[in-house]
């Protein structure tokens, strides 16, 4: 567990030493002018569009942050021969993933806090109160650090086995199917024959990342269902760790010499 | 010393290459003018739109809405008759976001309004607003928004009686909502009832666009009642002398008025011929059917 944390830890500060969270600045300078210019250029969302545009910021750069982060993990450490000192310690290569995985969720952990603070700050300002649904836009943040988690997993897995720039392809690529996996399903459903089983077994595999993007809903003060909060919970917990899973197997037999 | 000359050189070409980027986008803009909305339209489905949002639909309403308010503003500003685009944005929109309601509120306005104030399209107003409805049943003031275009555009006022009373019905509604469909039922057509509605609105209203829209309607109402009254004034001092007034200081002297009338914005009315009264600056009441050169066709107000 130590080594783990230790690894963790490593990566964490690694990720602040790349100047990772000075796009808390740009997030910070985006919420304030674009609030303020849809202020003066339209009419009656002004609020609305500070919930959106402040979640959807959060969402996209952190997903950005988790996917090009997240596919230099391994490959990185691999090409400046750190990796051969970490694993000579006795640090094994599933401690390794472990702690990689949980070094860049805890940066986009960190870094969503302080743009969530900077968010409310913004919307404090705004409204000069907060509301009893703004306990909401608290749900969509844990879905976003849930969609993270999952997008953490994946970049990691395809760290392992592929070049940054086909990973980063894969990863991105993923993230976008992804949004489309209600959509995958309908299609499945729609389909016969052959096409139904693959389309299925596809619209399973591909992470589903529809369900965690609420952010429409509580822009207008819709309420979340508790269900819908479990079983995110469970699916992200669920598929991150097959993600990792996968990353461990890969990396145990990969060959490094 | 040969850094710093470059540098100079380097700073020089940047700031020159800037000026003349800036100069260049200002000299299309002029030569492409409303490319930029044309271009908006180049996806002109809300169905691909939503797929390529990416989940992030709320943000992209958001940007489609302000661009429906920009272009809305343009057009009225051109003083347009023609509002093409307005429909197909608020589709996008109302699409993206199907609980924007601003969208359906104000959108709804833009529509309904007779050019050049607005597209002057009533019925594709009520069909927006009867999608809000469908979309946000809970939102009473969408309710409010139907009977007001039912009652002051389409003249349906068994429609408008129709949209207050399922309106009142919605939980939360403002009482009064039972008092318009009445008085829709009841009087009809009347002024006093246009009156009654503007000024509830904006009374109500919790937006300053809306407030100072129903301002400019209560004072089109001043406007037409005033002009009205007044024309009726110089038609009985002309059936008495049998010669129209010339000025307004005949009529005061004649003892029909105490002095010179003025409108709502202190400018004294004209006097034309034939006893026709007129006000100074039409674009002051954009909403006015009397007291222009060139009479409009009957508004709501005055119609019966």
């Amino acid at each position: 567990m130590n080594r783990i944390s230790a690894v963790a830890a490593n990566t964490f500060r690694e990720a602040v030493r790349d100047r990772v969270l000075y796009n808390l600045i740009f997030f910070a300078l985006l919420l304030v002018g674009a609030s303020l210019l849809f202020g003066q250029i339209s009419i009656g969302i002004q609020r609305i569009v500070l919930i959106n545009l402040g979640l959807t910021a959060i969402s996209i750069f952190g997903v950005v942050i988790a996917i090009f982060i997240g596919i230099g993990l391994v490959s990185k450490e691999m090409e400046k021969k750190t990796l051969y000192t970490i694993l000579a310690r006795p640090v094994r290569r599933w401690e390794f993933i472990v702690g990689k995985f949980g070094g860049l969720a805890w940066t986009l952990v960190v870094n969503t806090f302080f743009m969530a603070v900077g968010f409310f700050a913004a919307l404090l300002l705004l409204a000069h109160r907060f509301e009893r649904s703004d306990g909401y836009l608290l749900v969509a943040i844990y879905f976003i650090i849930l969609e993270f988690v999952v997008v953490t997993g994946l970049a990691l897995l395809f760290s392992t086995f592929s070049s940054p720039v086909l990973s980063a392809l894969m990863a991105l690529a993923l993230f976008v199917i992804g949004t489309f996996a209600e959509d995958l399903r309908a299609f499945a459903a729609m389909s016969h024959g052959v096409t139904r089983v693959a389309a299925t077994l596809a619209a399973y595999v591909v992470p589903n990342f529809a369900s965690l993007n609420v952010i429409s809903s509580v822009a207008h003060a819709q309420p979340i269902a508790a269900s819908l909060i479990v079983y995110n919970s469970v699916y992200s917990l669920f598929y991150a760790a097959a993600t990792v899973c996968g990353a461990i197997l890969v990396f145990e037999y990969r060959n490094l010499k | 010393m040969r850094t710093r000359a470059t540098t100079l050189l380097a700073a020089i070409i940047l700031a020159g290459s800037l000026t003349g980027a800036a100069l260049t986008v200002c000299r299309l803009d002029r030569l492409r003018a409303h490319a930029t909305v044309e271009e908006a339209l180049y996806v002109p489905s809300p169905k691909v739109l939503q797929r390529m949002s990416l989940g992030y639909n709320g943000l992209l309403a958001d940007i489609y809405w302000t661009r429906v308010v920009q272009y809305f503003g343009q057009q009225h500003h051109l003083r347009s008759m023609n509002y093409k685009l307005l429909p197909p944005l608020l589709d996008i929109t109302t699409t993206l976001d199907p609980h924007l309601l601003a969208a359906y509120e104000f959108g709804a306005t833009f529509l309904a309004q007779k050019p050049p104030e607005g597209a002057g399209d009533p019925d594709a107003a009520v069909r927006l607003v009867e999608r809000g409805v469908r979309e946000n049943p809970s939102a009473w003031r969408l309710y409010y928004n139907l009977g007001f275009i039912h009652y002051f555009e389409r003249h349906d006022d068994a429609a408008a009686a129709d949209a207050f009373e399922r309106g009142s019905r919605v939980p939360g509604a403002y009482p009064w909502m039972k008092v318009m469909a009445a008085q829709m039922s009841q009087h009809a057509g009347n002024l006093q009832t246009a009156r009654w509605l503007w000024s509830s609105l904006y009374q109500t209203t919790e937006n300053d666009e809306i407030r100072v829209n129903a301002a400019k309607h209560l004072r089109a109402l001043q406007v037409d009642e005033e002009v009205s009254l007044l024309e009726k004034t110089t038609a009985a001092f002309h059936e008495r002398t049998g010669h129209w007034p010339t000025n307004w200081a005949e009529m005061v002297a004649a003892g029909y008025l105490r002095g010179v009338p003025i409108d709502p914005t202190r400018k004294p009315y004209r006097l034309a011929a034939e006893g026709r009264v007129l006000v100074q600056v039409p674009e002051d009441f954009p909403f006015i059917t009397q007291g222009l050169a060139e009479p409009s066709k009957p508004a709501r107000s005055d119609s019966k």
